[in-house]
């Protein structure tokens, strides 16, 4: 165990020093900051206050840039320190493989998820302060789901890092899985939607599979507790289960997603020359 | 102390480690030579447990050093052929040493002191930003300050001057007894009133072992 505080713990550190971790806080701060700018929280639209409209936008913007900061910044983490024998070093002391492992995803994600947790509260704790209500539902909802989508994109990132050999292979798979969970699944299915190839419930079914459309739709079930925007979808989805057992499966379906992925990436990284 | 048993280590078609067999025990030092290429590092690498061997065994007081690799690396110092670019600093280098290997932080204050390296003047500074000779001195007195029974030193004095290699060499001989201390160099005149035993190893296989 303590190993395990040990490597999260240093890595931590050693990321929070990194250039990258200062882009991507600013980034995220920007966001909220922008959003108070523009004066999102002053607007009343659709009948939700100011702050909930803000925090819809954030996650929304959320969902697109946060799994490629993860996967870009996370995909070479095992896979760097195999190459440049780091983990030749680091590895000489008597540090069990899982201890190593499990250490450096709890380290990294903790870095992943601060920042965009931060700036989600840094928006409420303003909006408080300009007299808006604070949304709490939607406020612990998004929370949860910015915390099972990092550890979905981590879990993958970790995989993908067990076993690729050099950093320009990483980056190319990283960014194919992002482009094609944000935009082709949905391209493709639209096009199959159109038409008739397969059943809509089928399509439908596909698309909740993808972690990304999981948490677009349910980002907006709080707003619209009908999911009438969604339309069919929300016909589907709704007959099968109740919303808060869709808000549920949202947040357990990506944590259970990253949880395989960082375990078959495990598997790997044991039965691997670790030089 | 640590048997080696008809160890083979193919990468790809190549042959690094050709069914190598050998046993070191205590109170030997052992120089470890061979040309450009002839599989002393991979053989040091699978005595350190980082390699699966594609046949063969590497025990360590009986122990497996893949299957029971912390319990074999608690017994066991290390110096890398090239100091790896580590991001950490010295501080919390040592910090990770400290707690995963119970190694006392004064200790490698003290030896770092005996090989001339200020470690008090760049605690914050990154591992990888320090000299060449500067992280081998570091990583030569963490590997001291960690008592262990078995010392393993890939070509540790590359970058160092002649003045810091006397002193390493000077601290090697106060620190070898009741030990196995494994060094593989290309210049045994330097370390020859150390050693008591010279391997020398091509193409994969040990073509000459003898005590002296
Ligand atoms: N990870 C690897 N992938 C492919 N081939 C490797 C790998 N590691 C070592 N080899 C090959 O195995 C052989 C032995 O390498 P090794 O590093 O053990 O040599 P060495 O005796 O330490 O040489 P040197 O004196 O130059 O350090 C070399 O031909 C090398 O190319
Ligand atoms: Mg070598």
């Amino acid at each position: 165990m303590k190993n395990l505080y040990l490597i999260a713990y240093l890595d931590l550190k050693e990321s929070i020093r990194a250039k990258w971790f200062l882009v991507y806080s600013l980034v995220f701060g920007g966001l909220i900051a922008l959003f108070f700018i523009a004066g999102v929280t002053e607007s009343q639209v659709m009948g939700f206050s100011g702050l909930s409209r803000l925090l819809l936008m954030y996650i929304q913007i959320t969902i697109v840039i946060l799994p490629i900061f993860i996967l870009i910044t996370t995909v070479r983490s095992i896979s760097g320190d195999r190459d440049n024998h780091i983990l030749e070093y680091m590895l000489s002391f008597p540090i069990s493989l899982k201890q190593y492992y499990w250490g450096k995803i709890i380290g990294r994600f903790i870095t992943v998820y601060l920042p965009v947790l931060f700036a989600m509260i840094i928006a409420v704790v303003y909006g408080f302060f300009k007299g808006a209500i604070i949304p709490w539902s939607i406020f612990f909802l998004y929370t949860g789901l910015l915390f099972s989508l990092s550890s979905a994109f981590l879990g993958i990132a970790f995989f993908i890092s067990s076993f690729v050999k050099s950093s320009e292979v990483a980056l190319g798979i990283a960014f194919f899985i992002w482009i094609f969970l944000l935009a082709f699944i949905d391209i493709a299915l639209i096009s199959l939607m159109l038409q008739h190839r397969l059943n809509e419930e089928l399509i439908i079914f596909i698309a909740m599979i993808n972690p990304m459309e999981l948490f677009r739709v349910a980002a907006i079930s709080l707003f619209d507790p009908e999911l009438t925007v969604m339309g069919p979808v929300a016909f589907y989805i709704l007959d099968l289960m109740s919303q808060s057992l869709f808000v549920l499966l949202s947040i357990a379906y990506p944590l259970i997603v990253g949880l395989f992925f960082a375990l078959l990436g495990f598997k790997i990284f044991q039965k691997k020359d670790l030089v | 102390m640590i048997q080696v048993s008809g160890l083979t280590k193919k990468f790809g078609a190549h042959i690094s480690l050709d069914n190598v067999s050998c046993e070191f025990n205590k109170n030997e030092s052992i120089a470890l030579m061979g040309a450009n290429g002839a599989g002393k590092t991979t053989l040091i690498r699978s005595i350190l447990g980082y390699y699966h061997p594609d046949s063969g065994e590497v025990l360590i007081n009986g122990l497996n050093t893949i299957k029971e690799r912390v319990k074999v690396l608690e017994n066991i110092s290390f110096v890398p052929q090239l100091p790896p670019p580590i991001k950490l600093s010295l501080d919390e280098l040592m910090q990770y040493i400290s707690v995963s290997a119970k190694v006392e932080r004064d200790l490698i204050l003290h030896y770092a002191n005996d090989m001339k390296l200020d470690v008090t003047a760049n605690l914050n500074k990154s591992f990888f930003k320090l000299s060449g000779g500067m992280k081998q001195k570091m990583l030569i007195a963490i590997s001291l300050a960690k008592k262990s029974n078995i010392i393993i030193y890939d070509e540790p004095t590359a970058n160092l001057d002649p003045k810091a290699r006397d002193d390493f060499y000077r601290l090697l001989k106060q620190n070898e007894d009741e030990k196995v201390l494994l060094f593989v160099t290309h210049r045994l005149e330097e370390i020859k009133d150390l050693v008591n035993r010279q391997i020398y190893m091509d193409l994969g296989k040990i073509v000459s072992d003898e005590k002296i």
